[in-house]
């Protein structure tokens, strides 16, 4: 196991250089020159635009510049934005990436609950109204134009119930006085999410080793007691007020996305039940006398879960992707919108990061759904 | 055939001391290769077409399909006969009728003008046409790609079915639509030129890796070994043997390839990075930049017809893909 794990990552860092020198060649080969589109102003000489394609390198052929660019790179240096001058590319991917994965992390499990749940009833009522009614549903949902969907959850919701704003990421007249520093108070709000999940982890590992006559008490009561310990650390934290105006400003983004991407999960959670439902195994647990939903969640959906599971890793890896959308649609200063930003203004150094960014993620979900696999399929024995 | 038969036809005619034999000799007269084969293939088409019809949702599909393909065809002749190209056409045309721009539907103009004063039905109409191509190209040359790599590495293996699983490892760690958007922006493309890019990127990636673990299961069936005993050639038994038992599966993923390529147009026509003059992306588009994106349903025909229409013909395409799966893959029958 741990070999293979060696080889995988192996692998996985290769195709990574791969990819990123694709990038860099496909990006420097767009026509005219990136840098010197950012300066409009006639009165600049030729000899002046020279000395400042010069100072940042561009005058060199394009292989000198690769690989200046792949040393910069393995010291942590992307170069510096065009766009956002004098910032570098690093330090705008460490302050925009935390908000494009919170938002993903939280929407693709949200889908991934919902959807995996109603999944495994759908292929159990197979044939009946209920089924009709959730495919056509289902694909509707999981085919919808994003953009427009997410226009019409805005219109909706915040311009006509004005139950949530209309998008971006904080409000600025609350913001304006506060004394914090809005990535500062959304960094320890990610910590506390983080340890929520642990902590929940953690009570779910133990409350499996328990009878299961006191599992689910157990299970609720450790949810109860983290649920007081966030609420004991917050209420009473000076910022609490510019965090929860940040929640505000999550739930619609989230509530959007995981409505569009529960669909998928559900489908492919009946597919998977419908193949397994006929495996000797079910009917064997049938013929035992088990009620229907054991057999159904215990029996057939954890071995229905695999594909499952390699999808909903796969959805977190194209977060990027749906974030494009999703960003510019909620003006949600993320990397997708940065992306999108970059390329509009031929910012190279930029949209490369961007690309990186979205790259490295995929790559390292795709470490995690081999090694899930492995875990959750005991047939799999990689050698 | 025809010549055998009207030759024992003259022949027992002249003498009758043979009609017998020939008689016999003309009923095991071999029935040509050719024939056998349309009425086999006629046959399981009316079985797959009984099993398709049984579901319900996938004929939905299939008839929503049908509706925007007379909607594309019906433009060019409602162009030609009925329309005014100063006041119908779907880019340049202006209605001189409407006081106001955008104007509600009318009898004129069944679901109203957009905010240059340009008809949406005709806009819509006009649309559905690139749609199509856009989508059935990518989808063809993706699967055209996918097919031949998937027949091909699964048969052989090795260094050759290596280098082209790492090429798909690569393409699907890939975020799609964002390298889209980059080389949209940067290249600006038109429409046949985005069809091949998608499908070349759709081609060696995910659908390969699907259809090759199809041909990987064919592989192994008795009758290519029996193939290969019989002495067999790689290129007879990949034309022959493997590929007509992989093409429903091709013509199954065919069938998603469309919904993501429409997809993929509508989000980047949305953003108005491609090189398009009229789409249903554009339309919302437009429709955003004239500031009517939260006018809701005081101003409905500007947003809805258009997102409408995309949801509804990907998901047609969808529905239609997961009937045929059923088809092609007996476990997702019902019990």
């Amino acid at each position: 196991m741990l070999k293979y794990i060696a080889i995988r990552v192996a692998q996985i860092i290769f195709t990574f250089f791969v990819f990123l020198t694709l990038i860099f060649f496909l990006l420097n080969a767009q026509p005219g020159s990136s840098l010197i589109d950012q300066f409009t102003d006639p009165n600049m000489t030729a000899e002046m635009r020279q000395a400042i394609a010069k100072s940042f390198g561009l005058d060199k052929p394009l292989h000198e510049q690769y690989l200046i660019y792949l040393g910069n790179f393995l010291t942590g240096n992307l170069g510096v934005s065009f766009s956002n001058y004098p910032r570098p590319v690093i330090e705008i991917i460490f302050e925009r990436a935390p908000r494009t994965l919170i938002l993903f992390l939280s929407s693709t499990t949200l889908a991934f609950t919902i959807g995996f749940t109603m999944g495994k009833i759908l292929a159990w009522r197979r044939g009946k109204v209920t089924e009709y009614v959730a495919t056509i549903g289902g694909v509707t949902l999981y085919t919808i134009f994003l953009p427009w969907f997410g226009l019409m959850m805005i219109w909706f919701f915040a311009f006509i119930l004005g139950w949530f704003p209309l998008g971006k990421f904080l409000d600025p007249v609350l913001w304006r006085g506060a004394p914090f520093n809005s990535d500062v108070i959304f960094g320890q709000m990610l910590t506390t999410a983080s340890a929520v999940v642990v902590a929940l982890f953690i009570v779910y590992f133990i409350s499996r080793r328990l009878d299961p006559i006191r599992r689910q008490p157990t299970q609720i009561g450790g949810a109860l007691v983290i649920g007081a310990a966030v609420l004991a650390v917050w209420i009473p934290h000076p910022a609490a007020r510019y965090a929860l105006d940040i929640l505000h400003h999550l739930i619609l983004p989230i509530a959007t996305l995981a409505t569009v991407s529960f669909a998928g999960s559900m489908l492919l959670t009946r597919n998977s039940m419908l193949e397994t439902l006929r495996e000797d195994f079910v009917m064997a647990a049938r013929a035992k006398g088990l009620p229907d939903n054991v057999v159904r969640d215990k029996h057939a959906a954890r071995n229905a879960m695999l594909p499952v599971v390699t999808a909903f890793v796969f959805g977190l890896a194209l977060a990027i992707d749906g974030g494009v959308v999703t960003e510019t649609i909620f003006s949600w200063p993320g990397m997708g919108q940065t992306l999108l930003q970059a390329v509009s203004r031929k910012d190279i150094p930029l949209a490369i990061g961007g690309l990186i960014f979205g790259g490295s993620l995929a790559l390292t979900a795709h470490l995690i759904a081999d090694i899930l696999y492995a875990y959750l399929d005991p047939r799999i024995r990689y050698s | 055939m025809t010549d055998s038969i009207s030759t024992t036809q003259s022949l027992s005619r002249e003498s009758g001391v043979e009609l017998d034999l020939l008689a016999r000799e003309e009923r095991i007269t071999p029935v040509p290769l050719w024939r056998v084969r349309v009425k086999l293939w006629w046959r399981s088409a009316r079985q797959n077409a009984a099993i398709f019809a049984d579901n319900k949702i996938g004929l939905l599909g299939l008839a929503i399909i049908l509706l925007f393909g007379v909607m594309a065809l019906a433009h060019p002749i409602l162009m030609a006969t009925v329309w005014d190209a100063r006041t119908y056409d779907p880019i340049t045309g202006y209605s001189f009728d409407e006081l106001r721009q955008p104007a509600p539907p009318s009898a004129r103009h069944l679901l109203g003008t957009d905010p240059l004063g340009r008809d949406v039905l005709s806009q819509l109409m006009y649309s559905t046409r690139n749609e199509f191509i856009l989508g059935l190209l990518a989808a063809l040359i993706t699967v055209t790609i996918a097919t031949t790599i998937g027949a091909t590495t699964a048969y052989f293996g090795g260094v050759y079915d290596m280098i082209f699983m790492r090429v798909a490892d690569l393409i699907i760690m890939t975020p799609a639509i964002s390298l889209l958007i980059v080389m949209c922006a940067l290249f600006n493309p038109d429409l046949p030129q985005l069809a091949v890019v998608i499908g070349i990127l759709s081609g060696f990636g995910g659908t390969t890796i699907i259809i090759k673990s199809q041909a990987l299961s064919i592989r192994v069936k008795p009758f290519i070994e029996a193939a290969k005993v019989a002495g067999g050639g790689h290129r007879h038994i990949i034309m022959t043997h493997i590929l007509p038992n992989l093409l429903p599966f091709s013509f199954l993923y065919m069938m998603f390839g469309v919904t993501a390529a429409i997809f993929s147009e509508a989000t980047l026509s949305f953003f108005g990075l491609l090189n398009v003059r009229m789409s249903w992306g554009i339309m919302i588009f437009t429709a955003q930049a004239a500031g009517y994106l939260l006018s809701g349903v005081e101003y409905w025909w500007l947003l809805i017809p258009a997102g409408a229409s995309i949801t509804l013909l990907c998901s047609a395409f969808y529905l239609v893909g997961r009937a045929l799966d059923e088809v092609v893959n007996p476990r997702l029958r019902k019990r």
